[in-house]
């Protein structure tokens, strides 16, 4: 691939959102998570939830930060690396983002402060709803930005605009209740669910092992494996919302996830493993489940799936309408209101296959002269690279199924079998730390990667998209992104470590007088005082 | 959907002008003390005790107040695209600056105690220091360009096409811009710290940093006011002017010359923003000076809101003129978004402002109060 200042801005903000993304999901169910904890703190007043509200608090706010961070460089991104891009649909995309400001983000960041610094200044249940407005905010947050991405997705209730050469919207309502987006916004939430009470769960169990503050860890890990295993349901099976709403919407990305070549007779086979070959139009050593896709796509066992070979097809005509509604355009731009009715027709006729036509500007400056091989080669262009979506969805997949077991097993454990955690249980449950963060970049990769060759589904060309800028700025702005924030990775992921390490810090006061007062209800079986062996 | 047609496009687009001003505003009044107190930090502070508590006066509510900063973007971003787009395109490395600068700043804050070692706290204090400075004058330097006209043009599609480049952004007149912005945020912070800092030293040096500032800012703003008179060609619309016209900037004709001080003959009335302007950061050195606390920081406030209209006011109708290509400059009727997404937008506001205002002003109340070293010692949530 030859680097040009498309593939430098999309490396910019590949890297940049993938960094994003490892804060955020943390942030989206670790933020529920302490909002429980300290419910349960209000409601049955004992000391140790405030404890462990107050610790998990501590590193939920060494991560929120970066979140808050690195979130800013993603608003500006558009703007400074995707100019065209801002112009084109600016009209419909700046929207909820906005919107985001307006309603979630200006919510959670104005609690946040208050939540940390508010211990003292506001009654208990006072500060407990500042934290569930810190996590309403950042959920809602999520489901404005998904609304933004969903409609990159799946461009619902706009239409282009010849006079201002631009999309504009039609519907608000559209785009706001596009399927994809919200079954995009649920099956992300889950999965930071699912990233928080795997977090809570790893580092607990640490505890475990090194046998510290055992009341706290025992207590994150109840709290965290039946959050965490309803969410790890609520992940797969909103995941397969977002693939059913995929096999209408984008079946060219759902064909590319599966390696899906030739169109299959319904219901089509799920495949299972293969090596997808690019050139050969081939998936080799494919090892197929009769059915699945056919189920978990259309949900029934009638419909078809389109392969990539019949798409690419489509997407040829596609490209030979979107020449003629080019065509159209031009006389449209240059006559204005002069325009003869008929011209305006044509371009009422094949406007929808516009961005096809832009797929051109790769080959040549004007559509209208394109070569029979040159439409053929943009055609061609609409089939992502199949070989890394197919696996980044694997790996994605196999990792969800794998949470629901992990998460089971701890719920069963903790809730049936004493709470007694064989050590190697543990140790699994530390080394696995890292897992939700792989999933979750995975999907986002299929969702991204999967899209292209568009920032807008079959409306504006990734190739279109970007400013007018030097390469040397975006590199040197490149280089600037990956120097600082590896130091703030390096910075975050040792002040966390750190804190850790400390553990809770306790209101040793708060706690005896907690205890001296419920004594009689604290006595265990052999009837010893609480005070009998240490609390901790 | 009809019911958008309730307000018309023409109104809404200055609604959306106006509002586009309350956002920037908001943010130089709220953010504008942080970014001016860490400016400060490094002078104002020089014990560890002091610096704490330089930082925890704006140790809760920095967050939040840069959200107006945030949602300023996103609302340029969906109200005025063509402005998103030219201006974080053209300004692209002054842009990354700030962004570096912002990205510093919540990390600073939230790292910077939670290490013992002198050189890692100092270290952060430096970069609390670049987190304010920076924006406060970049951002100053990009008015000043805006003034100036940027050098860009928009292709038939639209496409935006910068000719500029980093060094030309730093033109006189937009370094004097960048410093009449720096200094007039630095006496802002000062004055916040008046109101909110327990420690008499430090107190007594913002007073002093803050009087200079003030003093700079008015003198820098005055000599730029002359500079606009005598030295810069303003912008003028020619010809007819549709304006709930599509939102296509090269319908329009622009001719450059004029100054753009001939907004004062045309409008009068627009001359109270710059008197605010000098009378609001006048009165708030003198407070500053005399001991005045709450009054120094609300006079600065009204300075702020003053000087900022001026900008917006003498430019009415340009938001982005063009110096290489005026018929590319955008205007407020030729650069927004299309009458639908104005009308949801201003409904979004409608319903959200008014509760931000409100849960923003219950958070400083339950703030209120000093900060002072004591009352940190003991708090283990403080930075």
């Amino acid at each position: 691939m030859e680097f040009g200042i498309v593939e430098l801005s999309r490396l910019q903000f590949a890297l940049t959102a993938m960094y994003h993304f490892l804060f955020v999901p943390l942030t989206l169910g670790l933020s529920v998570l302490i909002a429980i904890m300290e419910t349960v703190y209000v409601m049955t007043g004992r000391p140790i939830w405030r404890q462990m509200t107050k610790f998990w608090g501590t590193l939920f706010g060494i991560n929120f930060v970066l979140g808050v961070a690195t979130g800013i460089t993603m608003e500006f991104q558009f703007g400074m690396n995707w100019s065209y891009y801002s112009h084109y649909v600016g009209d419909i995309f700046g929207a909820p983002l906005a919107i985001e400001g307006l309603m979630a983000f200006f919510l959670e960041a104005t609690f946040v402060g208050l939540w940390f610094f508010g211990w003292d200044k506001l009654s208990k249940v006072a500060h407990m709803i500042v934290g569930w407005l810190v996590a309403i905010g950042s959920n809602f947050s999520a489901l404005w930005i998904l609304i933004a991405n969903g409609w990159m997705q799946n461009p619902v209730g706009a239409e282009f605009n010849p006079m201002t050469m631009r999309m504009e919207m039609t519907s608000f309502f559209e785009v706001m209740f596009n399927e994809v987006a919200q079954a995009k916004f649920v099956h992300t939430v889950s999965a930071g669910y699912v990233t928080a009470a795997i977090f809570v769960l790893g580092v607990s169990a640490w505890f475990l092992l090194k046998d510290r503050h055992m009341e706290l860890a025992r207590r994150s890990i109840a709290v965290a494996s039946s959050f965490g295993l309803a969410a790890a349901l609520s992940v797969v099976v909103l995941g397969d919302e977002s693939g059913y709403s995929a096999t209408h919407t984008q079946r060219m990305k759902l064909a590319a996830m599966e390696g899906m070549w030739e169109t299959e007779p319904a219901p089509a086979s799920f495949t299972l493993f293969g090596l997808p070959d690019q050139s050969e139009r081939e998936t080799h050593y494919a090892l197929h489940v009769p059915h699945v896709m056919g189920l978990i796509a259309t949900r029934s066992l009638t419909t078809e799936i389109p392969g990539i070979n019949d798409l690419v097809i489509e997407s040829e005509e596609r490209v030979r309408s979107g020449v003629i509604a080019y065509d159209a355009l031009m006389t449209i731009r240059d006559e204005r209101e002069d325009t003869p009715q008929e011209v305006l027709d044509r371009f009422e006729e094949h406007g929808n296959d516009l961005g096809y036509a832009f797929l051109l500007l790769r080959y040549l400056d004007d559509p209208r002269e394109a070569s029979e091989e040159q439409i053929l080669q943009a055609a061609n262009d609409t089939v992502p690279m199949v070989w890394p979506l197919f696996w980044a969805f694997r790996i994605m997949v196999g990792l969800g199924f794998a949470f629901i077991g992990v998460m089971a097993y701890f719920f069963v454990a903790t809730n049936f079998m004493g709470g007694r955690y064989p050590r190697w249980t543990l140790r699994a449950a530390v080394a696995i730390i890292p897992t939700p963060w792989i999933a979750a970049e995975m999907g986002w990769f299929v969702a991204e990667y999967g899209r292209q060759p568009w920032t807008v589904d079959g409306i504006l060309p990734t190739a279109m998209s970007v400013s007018h800028l030097s390469i040397t700025s975006v590199a040197l702005t490149l280089a600037g992104f990956i120097i600082f924030y590896t130091i703030l990775f390096v910075v975050e992921m040792a002040l966390l470590l750190k804190y850790i390490r400390k553990g809770p810090e306790q209101d040793v006061e708060e706690t005896e007088t907690w205890m001296a007062r419920h004594e009689h209800r604290l006595r265990t079986h052999d009837g010893k005082g609480p005070f009998a062996s240490p609390a901790e | 959907m009809i019911l958008h047609e309730l307000i018309d496009f023409e109104l809404l687009r200055v609604i959306w002008w106006l509002l586009l001003g309350v956002l920037l505003i908001g943010f130089a009044l709220t953010d504008g003390f942080d970014l001016g107190v860490g400016t400060l930090l490094p002078f104002v502070a020089r014990t560890d005790g002091e610096r704490r508590v330089v930082i925890n006066t704006v140790g809760p509510v920095w967050e939040g107040n840069q959200v107006w900063f945030i949602l300023g973007g996103g609302a340029i971003f969906a109200a005025w695209p063509p402005l998103y787009a030219v201006s974080f395109s053209g300004f692209y490395m002054a842009m990354f600056l700030i962004l570096a600068a912002l990205i510093l700043r919540p990390v600073g804050f939230k790292y910077r105690s939670k290490r013992d070692s002198f050189a890692w706290r100092n270290g952060w204090d430096w970069a609390l220091f670049v987190g304010g400075a920076v924006p406060a004058l970049l951002f100053g330097v990009a008015v000043g360009n805006v003034l100036l006209g940027v050098p860009f043009r928009l292709t038939d599609n639209l496409f935006s096409l910068y000719e500029g480049s980093f060094f030309q952004l730093l033109h006189p007149f937009a370094l004097l811009a960048g410093a009449v912005s720096l200094a007039m945020l630095i006496a802002h912070g000062a004055a916040w710290l008046t109101v909110k800092a327990d420690a008499p030293v430090v107190v007594d040096r913002a007073r002093r940093f803050g009087v200079t500032a003030g003093l700079v800012a008015m003198g820098g703003y005055a000599l730029a006011g002359l500079w606009l008179a005598f030295g810069i060609d303003g912008f003028a619309l020619v010809g007819p002017i549709d304006t709930d016209g599509p939102s296509n900037p090269l319908l329009s004709e622009v001719s450059r010359g004029g100054s753009w001080l001939a907004a004062y003959s045309e409008r009068p009335w627009i001359a109270i923003a710059p008197i605010m302007g000098f009378v609001g950061i006048g009165l708030a050195v003198r407070g500053l000076a005399r001991g005045g606390e709450v009054s120094a920081l609300l006079w600065s406030k009204l300075g702020i809101t003053g000087v900022i209209s001026s900008v917006g006011l003498t430019m009415f109708p340009f938001i982005l003129p063009s110096s290489i290509d005026p018929r590319s400059s955008l205007t407020v009727w030729d650069a927004s978004s299309s009458h639908l997404t104005l009308f949801v937008m201003l409904v979004s506001t409608a319903i959200f402002m008014p509760l931000i205002m409100i849960y923003t002003a219950w958070v400083y109340k339950v703030l209120w109060g000093k900060v002072g070293e004591d009352e940190l010692s003991s708090n283990k949530n403080a930075y």
